[in-house]
């Protein structure tokens, strides 16, 4: 009798919390729409109006991880501004099933635009070359789908801009002068390569960098325990070294952990691209810490071209055709160019940086 | 006299309305009704036919497994390696395509003999180590089968397939607006749904669910019947993933995790208990429609996912508390009340 009564209670407790979880969901919906009403009517610039009653969609690549949840703040913030109605649809784990199942929804839902971070590069083009064939503008930013299933991609930052952004960082550190090494990934790494080559031809390309010398490319491979070898063999086999650049994010980690261990930060640097969650305590400016600063792409920015963008192709402005340009806000003019796969592609700029004074907000978001 | 008792008997047994619809089944209904109902109500894109097609199509795939895992439920038995068993199928089919340049319609039939192999590993263990828990063997090769999977592809994905126009067609393509994979799984489900209330293979299965060592010494061919529905249950995972190769054009290692559990949810939902012997195969059928449409109708509205979950998993509380309340025997007490009055 008890235990009946105790079931009879769980399953009343289990109801009212179903309820309740859908009530919340019921009001959710006309809430934030009369949030953007007002917003507009805050606004209320004129042209502005013209994607009102208009629904743009963004798909992240899964939910609960901050670099992303930035990425979907950044494009909301844009779209509400003007007016229309943003769906985040955040996938429970980072798969491109989960992801052609929100596709799906967002096509019946009849929205205008979708805009998706994507975990598979060919799995999703049958669900968004169907999104197409409906009128339904189709973006990716961020992790490009391939050519045929997108109008245009957002890449958060071009091969050239990484370059020159490196060998800048690595001309300040050093003080101008002195050598330098490079600690990769693997020697296959596409992106690693091309970025390595392009920080060559920037160092050619201009007199002040004459009197920095590459002396060494060393290989990692992505892996903790190589790269911390990589570095110790860097160190003994370079006393004079001034600077180490790690464009890659194993390969930074290690190197900085190294350079504290042996305590020679205070004659060596270290610099390149890296995850702000990893690199948040050898940060600094103080003879104690190895990297002064690093790079690495600002997911808010690209949640904002993102928007942009999208807004730009309901609108008509751009088709996501080569040469087409357009103005993105208060980010600037941008104009859309080839991409690497055989789509076209938005380049975000230079990455971002991460110094002593942003780096203890950073480390917590990604 | 003989005669008079027979017609007792009848009339003991007659056909009670109330026994009829106190069936767990008829309780689906109302949640499924419930559910379509709710649904319209909070999206005014819900009623679509074209939506509901393609909803449909998305949690079908994943219905295929349903079928046998309602047949190994009932034996009281478990099997959550069939994500594994997904993957691992889809990757060597994807891999026999384009590495080994193989016809796709051998890759296929590779794919459903990988599928079926591997539901005969988990059985053949099963039978020949029994004091082993089915949980915790198919634990093992639900890692093993995956591992195999990521060791074949690594982080690469096998892509290319929706280059062939009438493999995508298994999942994209309908007739008369009917997608095919419907009306493969009606003509799959109908089968299951006979062979298990209508054969003898179906009363083994309830035979070794409600006591198995009574239904060995009944004649029950026990390790055959576990034999052969373990292969089954592989063979059917390599169903699933032949459909959902075709929904995504490409492959990866990754691919399937965590429908062992969306699978087991439904039958349980179904009214079929894990513990054996006991369930409907219709329960299980609509089950899938249920939680189906249930995720399509809270995606329409745009709710998280985590909130999702939280839904569903109450609901699939919810399903396995009521039956403890015991309401039939509730009522039929007070019938008893009454007829002694």
């Amino acid at each position: 009798m008890k235990k009946r009564i105790f079931a009879i209670l769980l399953s009343i407790t289990v109801i009212s919390a179903l309820l309740v979880g859908c009530g919340k969901d019921n009001n959710k919906a006309p809430a934030s729409g009369d949030q953007t009403n007002n917003e507009d009517n805050k606004g209320n610039e004129g042209s502005d109006n013209e994607l009102k009653g208009k629904k743009l969609a963004v798909i992240v690549k899964s939910a609960g991880n901050p670099y992303n949840a930035r990425q979907s703040s950044g494009f909301k913030e844009v779209v509400e501004a003007v007016g229309a109605e943003v769906i985040v649809k955040e996938p429970e784990s980072a798969t491109a099933e989960d992801q052609i199942v929100m596709i799906n929804e967002l096509v019946a839902q009849k929205v205008d635009a979708i805009a998706i971070a994507g975990n598979d590069t060919d799995a999703l083009q049958p669900a968004l070359q169907e999104a197409m064939n409906k009128g339904i503008k189709v973006l990716s930013f961020d992790s490009a789908v391939n050519a045929q299933s997108r109008a245009v991609h957002v890449n958060q930052a071009g091969t050239e801009l990484i370059g020159q952004s490196l060998m800048e960082a690595i001309l300040d550190i050093s003080g101008g002068e002195g050598q330098f090494a490079i600690l990769s990934a693997t020697s296959q790494a596409t992106n690693q390569n091309a970025w390595i080559e392009a920080m060559q031809k920037v160092m050619e390309s201009d007199d002040k960098y004459s009197k920095l010398e590459l002396v060494d490319i060393v290989y990692g491979d992505d892996e903790y325990q190589k790269s911390v070898d990589q570095t110790q063999a860097l160190l003994s086999n370079y006393p004079d070294l001034k600077v180490i650049c790690a464009p890659t994010t194993v390969g930074i980690m290690a190197a900085a952990k190294v350079l504290e261990d042996q305590g020679v930060t205070a004659s060596v640097k270290l610099t390149g691209l890296g995850l702000p969650s990893e690199m948040g305590d050898y940060i600094g400016d103080g003879d104690d810490k190895s990297t002064p600063y690093m790079y690495l792409w600002n997911p808010i920015d690209i949640g904002r071209l993102t928007g942009y963008t999208a807004i730009a192709l309901v609108k008509g402005e751009i088709t996501g055709a080569e040469g087409e340009t357009f103005v993105a806000g208060d980010l600037g003019d941008y104009t859309i160019v080839k991409a690497e796969d055989g789509g076209t592609e938005i380049i975000l700029g230079p990455p971002f940086q991460f110094n002593p004074e942003n780096i203890d907000e950073w480390k917590e978001v990604y | 006299m003989n005669k008079e008792t027979k017609r007792v008997l009848i009339a003991e047994t007659t056909f009670s309305w109330k026994k009829f619809f106190l069936k767990w089944e008829w309780f689906l209904v109302l949640i499924f009704i419930g559910i379509n109902i709710m649904n319209s109500f909070i999206s005014p894109y819900y009623l679509s036919v074209s939506g509901l097609l393609s909803a449909t199509s998305s949690f079908l795939e994943k219905a295929f497994i349903v079928l046998p895992m309602v047949f190994i439920l009932i034996m009281g038995d478990i099997d959550i390696s069939v994500g594994s068993v997904v993957a691992l199928s889809a990757v060597i089919m994807g891999e026999s395509y384009n590495r080994l340049g193989l016809p796709m319609g051998l890759a296929i039939i590779i794919c459903l003999l990988v599928g079926a192999l591997c539901g005969f590993i988990n059985g053949f263990i099963l039978i020949k180590f029994k004091e082993l828990a089915p949980m915790i063997v198919t634990l093992g090769t639900q890692i093993l089968y995956r591992g195999i999977a990521t060791m074949i592809l690594k982080d690469q994905a096998s892509t290319g397939l929706t280059s062939i126009t009438w493999f995508s067609n298994l999942y994209w393509g309908s007739i008369f607006g009917i997608p095919y994979m419907l009306i493969v799984f009606i003509v799959f489900a109908v089968i299951f749904g006979y062979i298990l209330h209508k054969t003898n293979f179906g009363r083994y299965l309830y035979a070794i669910g409600s006591n198995e060592t009574a239904a060995h010494f009944s004649g029950v061919e026990v390790d055959k019947v576990r034999l052969i529905t373990f292969t089954l249950t592989g063979l059917f995972s390599a169903v699933t993933a032949v459909f959902l190769a075709s929904r995504m054009g490409s492959v990866r290692p990754n691919i399937a995790v965590g429908y062992e559990l969306e699978a087991i949810s439904m039958v349980v939902l179904g009214g079929i208990s894990s513990a054996g012997g006991k369930g409907n195969f219709i329960g299980a059928i609509i089950s899938i429609f249920i939680i189906g449409l249930l995720r399509y109708g809270l995606g329409l509205i745009n709710i998280p996912s985590q909130v999702m979950l939280v839904v569903i998993g109450s609901l699939l509380i919810l399903a396995v508390l009521i039956p403890q309340l015991n309401l039939g025997k509730y009522f039929r007490r007070k019938q008893g009340v009454v007829k002694e009055a």
